[in-house]
């Protein structure tokens, strides 16, 4: 039978992928975002499981506005992207220094 | 036992193909293999029996985000194999923090289900004789209205953002100006000359 941990097990290994992309493509700010996106489908996975297990639908609303969040942020993201390569011609963000914060 | 192989097999796909996310050489690739693990965490969740989060799954992150990504990947002119620079020197920091991380993720999931957390009541039960696109939309346009319009500013603040951002006044293009069309008189715009035989004409 499964079981709410085979589905808690499925997004903590999605969750650790996405950490992991963000570390291993420290240049690449398009993987980076991908990454990120690969974190929240974790958590959204981990809400539903638990909306289901508990049969409680807070869950998935919950999951809804992480959904809504998550494309802003792919937006934003990527519009902040495209301003950068115009102005740099690049996408390396490991030297990215403009605003010397 | 079809729901146990549909798991497995949604759950190794989603997996897989988030690992061939982050490994691709090509973010092309990447992109593609996100599609495929956003089809198959909708099945997983389509299987825990959310099906408008499934279905929200596909429309918003296949139809929306990864067009997005696959827009932006392909109008920039990248030169991939330098971002892929620093692969193998972040590797064992990157796996050091991931081995930590589901380390703890697992120890988590152990005390969770040893029974040691106790879960408060249950803030909107689901009932069965309704389906749960109903129930959620129910849910949604009740109780959590606010929210929801809240979740609709922040789309909204994010669609103007990015069109602020991106947005850039070109210079040298001519735009067609109707006022100034209308407002243009025959007296201002053409003279009577008589210019002499052979002299040519000062324009």
């Amino acid at each position: 039978m499964i079981s709410v941990g085979h589905y808690l097990a499925v997004s903590a290994v999605l969750f650790t992928l996405g950490v992991l992309g963000i570390f291993i493509n420290r240049k690449n700010i398009i993987v980076i975002l991908m990454a990120i996106e690969l974190i929240l489908l974790a958590v959204n996975i981990n809400l539903v499981a638990f909306s289901a297990a508990l049969g409680d639908l807070v869950g998935q609303v919950f999951a809804m506005f992480v959904l809504t969040v998550a494309a802003g942020e792919a937006a934003i993201g990527l519009a902040i992207l495209v301003i950068y390569f115009r102005g740099r011609g690049t996408i390396a963000v490991d030297d990215a220094n403009r605003m010397k914060g | 036992m079809i729901p146990f192989i549909a798991f497995y097999l949604f759950a190794t796909i989603v997996i897989a193909s988030a690992a061939m996310v982050i490994f691709a050489r090509n973010p092309v690739h990447s992109v593609m293999w996100l599609i495929l693990a956003f089809f198959n965490a909708a099945g997983l969740m389509l299987l825990a029996g959310a099906e408008f989060i499934a279905m929200l799954l596909v429309i918003v992150y296949v139809g929306a985000v990864a067009v997005l990504f696959l827009f932006v990947v392909m109008m920039l002119n990248i030169d991939f194999a330098e971002l892929r620079a620093g692969f193998v020197r972040y590797l064992p920091l990157g796996a050091l923090v991931a081995i930590i991380l589901v380390a703890e993720l697992i120890f988590a999931l152990g005390a969770w289900s040893a029974g040691g957390v106790d879960l408060a009541a249950r803030a909107a039960p689901a009932v069965t004789d309704k389906s749960n696109i109903q129930q959620i939309g129910e849910l949604l346009y009740t109780r959590y209205i606010f929210l929801f319009e809240a979740a609709g500013i922040v789309l909204l603040v994010a669609m103007i953002g990015a069109i602020v951002l991106t947005h850039r006044q070109r210079g040298g293009v001519r735009i067609q100006n109707i006022s100034s069309q209308n407002q243009r008189r025959p007296q201002d715009a053409t003279r009577l000359v008589d210019p002499g035989v052979g002299q040519g004409m000062e324009l």
